[in-house]
């Protein structure tokens, strides 16, 4: 099994490489020759949310500096620190912070995780563009979650039952809407997740199903989001002015469910690591974390 | 001497899963491995939904496929004339080859909002939807098997019975499938396993919400099968930890119940011939 699983790693990994391989093509950017200086690989795996992020700044950096080879992989945060803690990456990506036990662990296999801010997100709740609900209070969508509210009617909306949509446990957006939407980050809340919600393996699967099911609510990455989706309004309590999530209203800090995105490494990174992370950390970087539809962290 | 690699090799595997699952049974209690919550991340570990789903699965999946697969082989080995067997039976085989991510995406895409539409349901991504794609899936595999039985039964059973009169329908029915039966047997046997055992399709298309099943009405809600548990949880677990173990545990229970499919369909297929084919034949 182990075999298989590092197999399946491999083959993910050299695709991808593969795919580099042929965009460098496309590119006409044939000057790196295999003979030239030694290549220095980064390996780079993790969070979905920022999976998309990442490859933008991967491309774009080995195109500024053709003799770094960046691979790039998602599978969830949980997925990236773990590979963190069995040290077979470079960097981990994490859209949650890590917990202490995982901290623990690493340190029994001698990995000192060092954590870096790379980006904002916010998390749009979202639901189908038929749906007359335009907001909802962090309170309503608790119960909505977690099973107290069941129909649409009872909020306002159409007489339709109201069916669920969440990503897998392995991903971060799914601890963080555990712990800050429907625990309201009451830590010794145990309110879990209502049994019937539907757990969705991708993003893309949310979206695709808020799009064509006029009972669903699902949330998603703000850089996730499309127009064919309608994202609602969300005030903290009844009351509040409702906020609709935009680069400006998280920048700001009025859209109240918005989060910090990381990158950890094992102790302090090797230089070309770090350059990597300062690279990431400066304005050109941050250009892309806007392109993609998060937010940039410059301002703080 | 590959025949008895294989058995070495399951060995191998029985013993792996045995390895990393049993520690389950000490670290998760029984009454919570027996639950009907299943939450990891916050150390719910009950099984039983899981198992009734994927329970609910197959069997819709069995409704659909075997009454189709039995049906297209019977059609392919005895009424259709030769040109059209020998165009059909390669087909129903390519479709066998369709990979099963291709399969949960058109699930996704076009099957779950019309059954939402058309069965006045919450959702498309239900138990039904899954059963239907893996019926999809196991059509090919009984196709082919029982085919190849009916094949084989010999010419003059059915010269026999025309000639005593029989139609061609009564022929089917009450002399080739008969004696075709323990062949058609291990064909839906083998398109159940095939069935239980699909991963990818199931994941995409089933909702993965961890409800208990409460008899066939749950055929038209979400459900989350063992496979798919497996395949979505086993990315991000610590090796050792509980979890891990439990996800082991699960693989367990699905060796286990393909395994039981495969012994039944190999006692049916040793069963001694009986005695009217022995005269027969």
């Amino acid at each position: 099994m182990m075999r298989v699983k590092k197999s399946i790693t491999l083959a993910i990994i050299f695709s991808v490489f593969l795919s580099g391989c042929i965009l460098n093509f496309s590119n006409n950017s044939g000057s790196d020759s295999p003979s030239s200086t030694q290549n220095l690989y980064i390996e780079n795996k993790g969070s979905d949310t920022i999976v998309n992020m990442a490859l933008a700044w991967a491309e774009t950096y080995q195109e500024l500096y053709p003799e770094i080879r960046i691979s790039v992989t998602g599978g969830g945060s949980g997925t990236g620190i773990a590979a963190l803690i069995n040290d077979t990456v470079d960097i981990a990506n994490a859209s949650r912070q890590i917990k202490q036990k995982e901290i623990e662990n690493a340190a029994e296999n001698d990995v000192i995780p060092v954590e870096f801010i790379i980006a904002r997100d916010a998390i749009a709740i979202i639901v189908n563009q038929d749906n007359p609900v335009n907001q909802l209070s962090i309170q309503q969508i608790s119960d909505i979650f977690s099973g107290k509210i069941t129909n649409w009617s009872q909020i306002g909306g159409d007489d339709r039952p109201i069916v669920k949509l969440s990503r897998e446990t392995n991903s971060g957006t799914h601890v963080y809407f555990l712990e800050e939407v429907i625990r309201q980050g009451d830590k010794e809340d145990a309110t879990l997740f209502s049994q019937d919600t539907l757990l969705l393996p991708s993003s893309e699967g949310i979206i695709t199903e808020v799009r064509d099911n006029p009972n669903a609510i699902g949330y998603d990455g703000l850089g996730y989001i499309t127009d064919e989706v309608k994202v609602i309004a969300v005030a903290v309590t009844q009351g509040d002015d409702y906020i609709i999530p935009s680069v400006a209203s998280v920048n700001n800090n009025l859209y109240p469910i918005a989060r910090n995105l990381y990158m950890y490494t094992n102790g302090e990174p090797a230089a070309h690591v770090r350059e990597y992370l300062d690279w990431i950390l400066s304005q050109d970087g941050q250009q892309i974390v806007q392109e993609l539809g998060f937010v940039p962290i410059l301002d703080n | 001497m590959s025949g008895y690699s294989a058995i070495f090799f399951v060995m191998m595997i029985l013993i792996f899963l045995i390895g990393q699952g049993l520690p389950a049974l000490g670290q998760v209690e029984f009454s919570s491995l027996f639950s009907e919550r299943w939450y990891p991340i916050e150390e719910y570990y009950g099984i039983l939904p899981l198992i009734g789903g994927s329970i609910i699965v197959t069997i819709g999946a069995t409704i659909i496929a075997v009454p189709l697969g039995l049906g297209s082989a019977v059609f392919i080995s005895e009424v259709a004339p030769r040109w059209a067997r020998e165009i059909l039976k390669p087909m129903v085989e390519l479709l066998a080859g369709l990979p099963s991510v291709v399969l949960g995406f058109i699930g996704i895409v076009s099957l779950s909002p019309l059954v939402r539409e058309y069965l006045n349901l919450p959702t498309g991504l239900s138990a039904l939807t899954g059963s239907m794609l893996l019926g999809a899936i196991a059509v090919p595999t009984i196709v082919s098997v029982a085919e190849d039985a009916l094949d084989s039964v010999p010419r003059e059973y059915r010269n026999a019975a025309l000639a005593l009169g029989a139609t061609e329908w009564q022929t089917i029915w009450t002399v080739t499938l008969p004696a075709a039966r323990s062949g058609v047997l291990t064909a839906v046997m083998l398109g159940i396993a095939r069935t239980i055992g699909e991963t990818m399709t199931v994941m995409m298309v089933t909702g993965n919400a961890a409800v208990m099943p409460d008899g066939i009405s749950a055929l038209f809600s979400p459900i989350r099968t063992m496979t798919a548990t497996i395949a979505a949880e086993m990315g991000e677990v610590a090796e050792g930890s509980s979890h891990y173990h439990v996800l082991f545990l699960i693989g367990i229970i699905l060796f286990l119940i393909s395994l039981v499919i495969n012994v039944t369909a190999s006692s049916v297929i040793f069963k001694k011939t009986n005695r009217t084919e022995k005269i027969l034949s």
